[in-house]
């Protein structure tokens, strides 16, 4: 099972938190302070794999990273995921970001928060990995953002929304 | 409401979206916090308004600030109106705000269950998907219970991003909702071969993470899986069933002799490193599981080992660390494959990574030896000297200490040198190990008899040095190794150089710094320094400073009768009139040594942590009665430090007790003397190893000297640890030498052809002989102790709600909720233009119709295991399982209506009697060249009402559709309709059934009077399409409800069985059959299955039985099997009801 998921910035800065387990909002932050801390005194090669944290106090569990230019990637899993296998599935989620933004870039996931989560939602459910083909991924949202956009084409404003 | 709509969107264009407060806040970076609450303002008006746009804007910049740390829980109740928003676009972003926000404790959340329903049966997969989405996340037992039934629904869906989607989800609903488990089970495992990808990975996804908890229910999948393993292409899957291998194998090992070679075969081809990995992982948790003596995988240790060591040497850190971490599992079982590979290991200690030193440590642990632990340890306490977190130092500090005590010690050679590494240890600060090296201090200093005096030379100079343990409060966790010290010195006082001295520094003021449980040893040691001392000074003659002595501890002792701590006061208090009348005492000349330490007279012995739990209760020993009359005061006995030390009083008894052969220890120990006598490379402890020591020749004296207090961070006056190893070198090069000479005696003795001594001990190498007598004494475990070992299973894990026997056929009660018909119609009403109701559909799983022989299946298990015939049923539809009574596939269903109570002789008994034909409640209802009907009557005691379950098989090549049952309703008895409808109108088939397909629907009926079996005439109307058009059809249908079907298998004791057959309200009538053949379990079985009855007792050839009418009518049975006959009396509420049952029954039994 997957944990958490967070991305955040060089200088700690969260642009995008799930938590498959619920947290008070203040331990929230403090498992992300905690993480940023743990993961930013890190040298750019050493193992990508982390034990002790707030998080992962229980035994079995673990965080797993990729550091990309100004961003970091951590994945907080116990000991059913494979440690190589997420650590590839931080590539995919990358690379679907990639070509869902268009060349992603950082200011790409500080404004659209939300539609990283969309995308996200498609990989990773409730903790679980739900889908690691690429192309479907993408193919799913892009299906998903047409049927937004033609509500946005055809506003009616009908009783129930109004309501 | 035009003007509304248009101030709706000028609003709109004026409140920020998520971009504007992102950009706000990044453009506020001083005063954050005041902007972020503007912002929450005017959120709180936007969620005023009534435009849906603007709220789900407001709940989306929310969902932002949510990651920020803020609380939204106050707008709980606007999300929930944004999840019910009819466009997706807000829907989406409203199930996102609950997903990040939602929690069990969320009391709005039970307002969902309707509308999450809606949305999963909405005709958007994408709503659906939306729905699950956000489900999976804040899913509540409540919604779980409610939900399980349209999710499990939804597993079957057409589309295969609902179907995976729904089948991950059921892992969560599992577990909030255990119950749910067992009926969605089936279903969950014919989606393991589902024909999209995605859903079976997902499958595996769920059942993995349900079998790592409770793997032996899982077992029976193992052929499944490995099928799986060997045919599937997907990276992921693998990965997850070989990681489910791993965890199954150490329960079965027959699989693991079969996975080895795949495996080998996987490790070999696989380019990609995740999988290898993996690979090797499980191979090594096969090899776990065989370890007792299979020499033929020694290659695949090998094998494993090989790719490891390229995995640690490849220059990716993450491989690396990954074969650290598997090398560390073999290291338990395979030690020797590792010890190889130690060069490579220690350098990884050196790395620059701290998760690799991590792992390299853990490597450490089982692979020192005599040989190389004080190097190893050296290593060691170099790098907790540089080690910069606390986290990695505190870990340092646990592995030594780990590594040196392991097995008893067995690898320390000196102790000394361990007592130096334990003080060295003490200087580390901020660690949180204090008490882990105070507990081997006391440890070592209570089992290693030879080592007290060293021990005690060197506590008492901690002691003196307290003041730089406990300086700092930052330091706090290593003050702890004074407890240890002061009760070393105390306890062993007769070895201290200079016990006055000590006894000061026990005395300090600065002392009642420490905690109070420090100082409650303190206190109590002090008495046994002083006994000493007094000791000696009578012995001496030197009365004036005995008096001196207890002057001072009347003037020291005060300081702790003022302690806060009780323990400390009360000791304290104790004490000071004790010493105050030895005072006294004293001033008459009296000598009062001899005394005072008799208080403390006896040895203390370790004892093994257990062993108080394992004193067996002699035999007729009642420990509640009272031996002697209560006393009116209650003795209080002191504390004991701690658990580990015992009584003299035990001890004794134990010596007591009869040895078991006086003569031959005695005589082993005079040949042990003898020796050890005629060994020359037996150092003897006796009479003083501190001397021995310092005698050695180039041996440094160890000072204990002057205390230099200008470098506060070095417990001066401590030898460094570092001299040892030096000195160990030295004494076994000295050793190496002595031995060469004594082989050469040896040698010249044979020549001489006469041996010394026969016993004498041939050393090796490897051998290195301690330095000091290692007396290590055995903590002691009383006699007879009992090998109980308890269970240390946390009752508190969520995961062992889920540990469910998967087999067990599944009963009536376990059914999933469902909505009823009328709450289905009820909530559609408002609504026409949504789509069929999907909460009709396939009231439960689809039901297995045979009852499987245990015997049978134990027999299918093996042969599956053992791959004879590779599994190749296909679920296709469950009329052709009904139909195939052998199907290889195992029912884990619920036999329609007969359920029996657990542990009854039924199921029991049916082990050991022949096989029993295959049964099923469903008979035949109508069929035609279109479709094949067959259906099951059943009770639930529930408003008189029977479930009618009827399977409809396609036999056509057309897809069937728009299918409508009609029933005509008598008086008594009627179909339950949707709310509205006319008694005339037929009730819609809840699905469509493409060729070949079959599929179950429920129908339910109300009854007035059950008394008498009923008809009821019906037609099922359809249109059959196919490619040349659509026909309409009609078949038409007798429903026969007999008088069995209105009974519900309830169990009953057998106590009140016998009270409602006393009652004498009931009426009786009976029946007998001849010419029977069938054993009398079977009968019982069959009268149990096809008549709802439960057993209620049987003995021998005779059994009651018992079953309720849904309208509460008690029948009960007497059925007595004679020689090829049976017969059966019955006693019932009523008496028509009765008749008809047993005519029923007879005809049933007529058949066996």
């Amino acid at each position: 099972m997957i944990k958490a998921i967070l991305i955040f910035s060089n200088q700690g800065k969260p642009w995008l938190s799930k938590f498959y387990q619920p947290y008070s909002e203040d331990t929230q932050q403090q498992i992300i302070g905690e993480t940023f801390h743990l993961v930013s005194k890190r040298d750019e090669n050493v193992c990508n794999f982390l034990e002790g944290g707030l998080l992962i106090g229980r035994s079995d569990n673990k965080l797993i990273y990729r550091h990309y230019a100004t961003l970091y990637f951590v994945f907080y899993v116990d000991s059913s995921e494979s440690e190589l296998g997420i650590f590839d599935l931080i590539q995919v989620f990358v690379e679907t970001l990639d070509k869902c933004f268009e060349n992603v870039c950082e200011l790409d996931l500080i404004f659209h928060v939300d539609k990283v989560h969309n995308i996200l939602v498609e990989m990773v459910m409730g903790g679980m990995v739900l889908e690691t083909n690429m192309n479907e991924i993408v193919t799913q949202i892009d299906t998903q953002n047409k049927l937004e956009k033609s509500e946005y084409l055809i506003p009616h404003f009908d009783n129930h929304d109004r309501e | 409401m035009a003007l509304k709509m248009v101030k709706g969107s000028i609003d709109r264009m004026f409140d920020k979206n998520l971009q504007d407060l992102v950009r706000g806040i990044r453009n506020h970076k001083e005063d954050e916090a005041k902007y972020i609450s503007q912002c929450i303002d005017e959120i709180k008006q936007e969620l005023k308004q009534d435009n849906i746009a603007v709220k789900a804007n407001a709940v989306c910049k929310l969902t932002y600030l949510q990651m920020l740390g803020y609380d939204i829980s106050w707008a709980a109740f606007n999300i929930i109106e944004v999840m019910s928003a009819s466009k997706f676009t807000f829907k989406r972003i409203g199930y996102l705000a609950a997903s990040q926000s939602f929690h069990e404790g969320t009391d709005v959340i039970m307002l969902t269950t309707n509308q999450i329903r809606k949305d999963l049966s909405s005709p958007s997969q994408y709503d659906t998907g939306v729905a699950l989405t956000g489900l999976s996340c804040f899913v509540t037992p409540d919604l779980a219970r409610d939900l399980a039934n349209d999710i499990m629904t939804l597993m079957s869906h057409t589309k295969p991003y609902i179907r995976k989607k729904a089948v991950l989800i059921m892992y969560k609903v599992f577990l909030k909702y255990p119950e749910s488990l067992r009926p969605a089970f089936p279903r969950l495992k014919e989606k393991l071969e589902d024909p999209d990808p995605g859903v079976q990975s997902a499958a595996v996804n769920v059942i993995c993470e349900l079998a790592r908890r409770n793997p032996k229910n899982y077992l029976s999948l193992a052929p499944l899986f490995f099928k799986l393993m060997t045919s599937s292409t997907n990276n992921w899957v693998l990965i997850k069933i070989i990681k489910l291998f791993g965890a199954l194998t150490p329960l079965e090992p027959r699989l693991g002799k079969k996975l080895i070679e795949p495996l080998t075969n996987l490790i070999h081809s696989t380019s990609a490193m995740s999988l290898l990995y993996e690979c090797v992982n499980t191979v090594i948790a096969v090899l776990i599981s065989l370890s007792s003596g299979m020499p033929n995988h020694s290659a695949s240790i090998q094998l494993c080992v090989q790719k490891l060591r390229i995995l640690i040497e490849d220059s990716d850190q993450n491989l690396k660390y990954l074969g650290l971490l598997a090398m560390s599992k073999i290291l338990k079982t395979h030690p020797k494959s590792v010890q190889s590979h130690k060069d490579l290991i220690l350098q990884c200690l050196d790395d620059k990574d701290e998760s690799i030193r991590l792992r390299a440590l853990d490597l450490l642990y089982g692979m020192v030896s005599k040989k190389n632990l004080m190097e190893i340890v050296k290593k060691l306490m170099t790098h907790v000297d540089k080690a910069e977190g606390t986290t990695y130092r505190d870990e340092l500090l646990t592995k030594i200490i780990d590594i040196c005590s392991q097995s008893n010690y067995q690898h320390i050679t000196n102790f000394e040198w361990y007592i130096s590494i334990l003080v060295e240890l003490t200087r580390l600060e901020g660690t949180r190990h204090g008490h882990l090296i105070a507990a081997q201090m006391l440890d070592v200093a209570i089992r290693v008899k030879a080592i007290r005096k060293f021990a005690v030379s060197q506590m008492s100079t901690l002691l003196d040095n307290a003041h730089l343990v406990a300086s700092s409060t930052q330091r706090n966790g290593i003050c702890e190794v004074l407890y240890a010290a002061a009760w070393i010195c105390g306890e062993f006082s007769e070895h201290l150089q200079e016990p006055q001295h000590t006894l000061e520094a026990m005395l300090r003021p600065k002392v009642t710094t420490l905690p109070g449980h420090i100082q409650a040893v303190y206190v109590q040691n002090v008495v046994k320094l002083y006994a000493s001392i007094l000791q000696q000074k009578e012995q001496a003659a030197d009365m004036e400073e005995a008096q001196a002595v207890t002057q001072l501890m009347v003037d020291r002792l005060p300081q702790f009768v003022q302690s806060a701590d009780l323990e400390v006061q009360e000791r304290a208090s104790c004490i000071l009139q004790l010493v105050k009348h030895v005072q006294k005492l004293q001033a008459k000349a009296v000598p009062v040594a001899e005394e005072v330490s008799a208080l403390f007279a006896g040895e203390l012995n370790p004892v093994a942590p257990k062993a108080q739990k394992k004193v067996p209760v002699p035999e007729g020993l009642d420990l509640d009665a009272w031996i002697n009359e209560p006393l009116s005061d209650s003795e209080s006995e002191d504390e004991k430090p701690k658990a580990m030390f015992h009584e003299e009083e035990q001890r004794q008894a134990k010596h007591r007790l009869p040895e078991v052969d006086e003569e031959e220890l005695a005589r082993r120990r005079e040949a042990r003397k003898q020796e050890q006598a005629n060994n020359p490379f037996y150092i003897k402890s006796s009479p003083s190893p501190q001397k021995r020591y310092q005698d050695t020749p180039g041996v440094e004296h160890i000072p204990v000297v002057q205390i230099d207090l200008s470098v506060p961070l070095k417990v001066p006056g401590l030898p460094l640890s570092d001299q040892y190893v030096r000195l160990e070198e030295e004494r076994r090069h000295r050793q190496r030498l002595e031995k060469d000479k004594r082989r050469k005696k040896r040698r010249d003795k044979e020549k001489k052809g006469k041996r010394r001594h026969s016993s004498l001990p041939t050393e090796s190498d490897e051998d290195i002989a301690p330095a000091q007598q290692v007396d290590i004494v055995t903590e002691e475990m009383p006699e007879n102790a009992l090998p109980s070992d308890e269970d240390d299973k946390d009752p508190n894990d969520p995961y062992r709600a889920l540990d469910i026997d998967l087999d067990k056929p599944l009963a009536d009660s376990e059914k999933l909720p469902v909505q009823k018909h009328r709450n289905a119609e009820n909530a559609k009403s408002p609504e026409k233009e949504d789509v069929p109701v999907v909460e009709k559909k396939s009231k439960k799983p689809k039901k297995k119709e045979k009852k499987h022989k245990e015997k049978e299946r134990e027999k299918e298990k093996k042969k599956e295991k053992e791959r004879k015939k590779p599994s190749k049923h296909k679920k296709k539809h469950k009329k052709e399982r009904e139909e195939r009574p052998k199907d290889k596939k195992r029912s884990r269903k619920k036999l329609p209506g007969s359920e029996e109570a657990p542990g009854e002789p039924v199921q029991n008994g049916a082990l050991e009697e022949g096989p029993l034909p295959p049964m099923s409640s469903y008979s035949l209802l109508a069929e035609n060249s279109y479709i094949k009907m067959t259906y099951g009557v059943q009770g639930s005691l529930q408003d008189s009402q029977v479930t009618v379950s009827i399977i409809l098989e396609n036999r056509s090549s057309s897809v069937l559709k728009s299918m409508e049952l009609s029933v005509l309703d008598s008086l008594n008895t009627r179909m339950a309709r949707p709310e509205g409808s006319s008694v005339h109108d037929g009730v819609p088939v809840p699905f469509q059934l493409p060729p070949g397909v079959s599929n179950e629907a429920q129908f339910v009926f109300t009854v007035q009077s059950i008394v008498m079996a009923q008809k009821l005439k019906g037609t099922l109307s359809f249109i059959a399409k196919d490619d040349e058009g659509a026909t309409h059809e009609k078949l038409d249908f007798k429903l026969h409800f007999s008088c069995s079907s209105y009974l519900t298998t309830t169990p009953c004791y057998s106590d009140a069985f016998a009270k409602l057959l006393e009652s004498g309200d009931l009426s009786m009538s009976s029946i007998r059959v001849d010419g029977i053949s069938m054993s009398f379990q079977n009968l019982l079985t069959k009268i149990c299955f096809h008549h709802h009855f439960s057993v209620v007792e049987r003995v021998d050839s005779c059994a009651s039985m018992y079953s309720r009418s849904v309208q509460g009518h008690h029948v009960c049975l007497l059925v007595k099997r004679g020689e090829n006959s049976v017969s059966v009396d019955g006693k019932c509420s009523d008496a028509t009801l009765l008749s008809n049952v047993l005519e029923e029954m007879k005809a049933t039994l007529a058949t066996c």
